[in-house]
């Protein structure tokens, strides 16, 4: 350490080391850049428990995610008046459910479109979007969560982030959630990624 | 003589502090981190610009003896460039507006692990030392707002897709403007960047 390039050299080296495991740590091993890919590395780790909350379908049944217990359950988010990302959405949640060998629809197998919007998405606009993509009430709800506090704790338990945009609708991140019959959120794909998601529910059923 | 500058150095110092303290009131930070332009652009480079200004304020012999101990200028330059780039990850923007931690490290780190290093660092280093890290800092700048404009994804989803073009927009012109002006450092200024050559003549021997 005598000479001072030696302890430049030294130094260096150390900031590089320590540097490097600054960046391995915050990117989950240079894995994850966004905050997006972050959140659906950690729940392939450790799924996710989902806070109780109440929704409301179409049809204006009252009832709780935790119904969905003892079933595989596939989650997207949505708002009525997107003209956008959610029409694709709802195309690609009927893409999967056609995916999905029919006797085990509804009865292993459950789709569930969650709306962020309560204000504006009542049963009757939740209705005409599940109509245009034939989502029966049944095998596939679309929902709204009344409660404002409710849906916070379950947009967060999701990781789901919603800015209103300015043309008075919300851009938020998009993706396929699948819920194991445990209740917990055990994966997150991208939406062009219907064919492996249907996939992975028919191996797991 | 002395007794005015260290006059001066006590009023920026107080100025800079001021300065500092409204950028981390929450009615600063909200208004600064509701747009990725803001956030990535003027906030965290206002964050740089406070350590720089502040760590000029310190005593030279008191620069020196740290740079000396610590290895001189190239330890101080890549933990700049770590630092520094560790905030242009998209994910750091999301972390700093989610977790508080976050962004009370940002708000530690942008002025102590960018500014600090480099102020030190920068009258030791040679002209080409200069421009490696302007060239570095420039060329970084317009591939992440070229990746920001192209990008088919959101990358924070805490900011408007239109957000993200418009910084990604920002950070090409303003990458573009930086090296113009570099470029005329070099001719004007003897290529020294935006400081004068050190008046000791230690500006030429890399540490």
């Amino acid at each position: 350490m005598s000479s001072p390039v030696k302890r430049s050299v030294v130094i260096t080296s150390l900031v590089v080391l320590l540097g490097t495991w600054v960046f391995w740590w915050g990117t989950d091993g240079f894995t994850a850049l966004t905050a997006e890919t972050a959140r659906r590395v950690e729940i392939l780790r450790s799924p996710r428990p989902l806070p109780a909350v109440t929704l409301e379908d179409q049809d204006g049944n009252i009832f709780n995610l935790q119904d969905y217990q003892g079933k595989l359950l596939a989650v997207d988010f949505i708002f009525t008046r997107c003209t956008t990302l959610c029409r694709s959405m709802g195309m690609i949640f009927k893409q999967i459910r056609d995916l999905i060998p029919p006797e085990s629809l509804g009865r292993d197998f459950q789709l569930l479109s969650i709306s962020f919007d309560p204000d504006h998405d009542d049963p009757v606009s939740l209705k005409k979007y599940g109509q245009t993509y034939g989502a029966d009430g049944k095998i596939w709800r679309i929902a709204r969560v009344p409660d404002k506090a409710e849906l916070k704790s379950l947009l967060e338990a999701f990781g789901i982030v919603v800015i209103p945009d300015e043309f008075g609708g919300y851009e938020h991140n998009t993706a396929l959630h699948l819920v194991g019959r445990d209740g917990k959120l055990r994966l997150i794909s991208d939406i062009d990624k219907a064919v492996p998601f249907a996939e992975q529910v028919v191996a797991l059923l | 003589m002395k007794l005015t500058s260290s006059h001066y150095a006590a009023r920026m110092g107080f100025g800079l502090g001021v300065l500092y303290l409204l950028l981390a009131t929450p009615v600063a930070r909200d208004w600064m981190e509701a747009s990725m332009s803001r956030h990535m652009l003027v906030q965290m480079p206002l964050l740089v610009v406070i350590g720089i200004l502040a760590s000029r304020l310190l005593p030279t012999h008191w620069q020196n003896s740290v740079l000396a101990h610590l290895g001189g200028a190239i330890p101080f330059v890549v933990v700049a460039l770590f630092a520094s780039t560790y905030w242009m990850l998209p994910r750091a923007l999301d972390a700093a507006l989610n977790d508080p931690v976050a962004e009370v490290a940002k708000f530690i780190s942008l002025p102590l692990l960018v500014g600090f290093p480099l102020v030190l660092a920068w009258r030791r280093l040679t002209l080409i030392g200069r421009g490696f890290v302007w060239t570095n800092f420039i060329s970084m700048l317009a591939v992440l707002g070229w990746l920001y404009i192209v990008a088919p994804v959101r990358v924070c989803n805490s900011y408007l897709v239109n957000d993200q073009e418009s910084a990604g927009w920002y950070m090409v012109i303003g990458a573009v403007l930086l090296f113009l002006w570099w470029l005329g450092t070099l001719f004007v200024g003897g290529g020294v960047g935006p400081d004068k050559p050190d008046r000791n003549g230690t500006g030429t021997s890399l540490a």
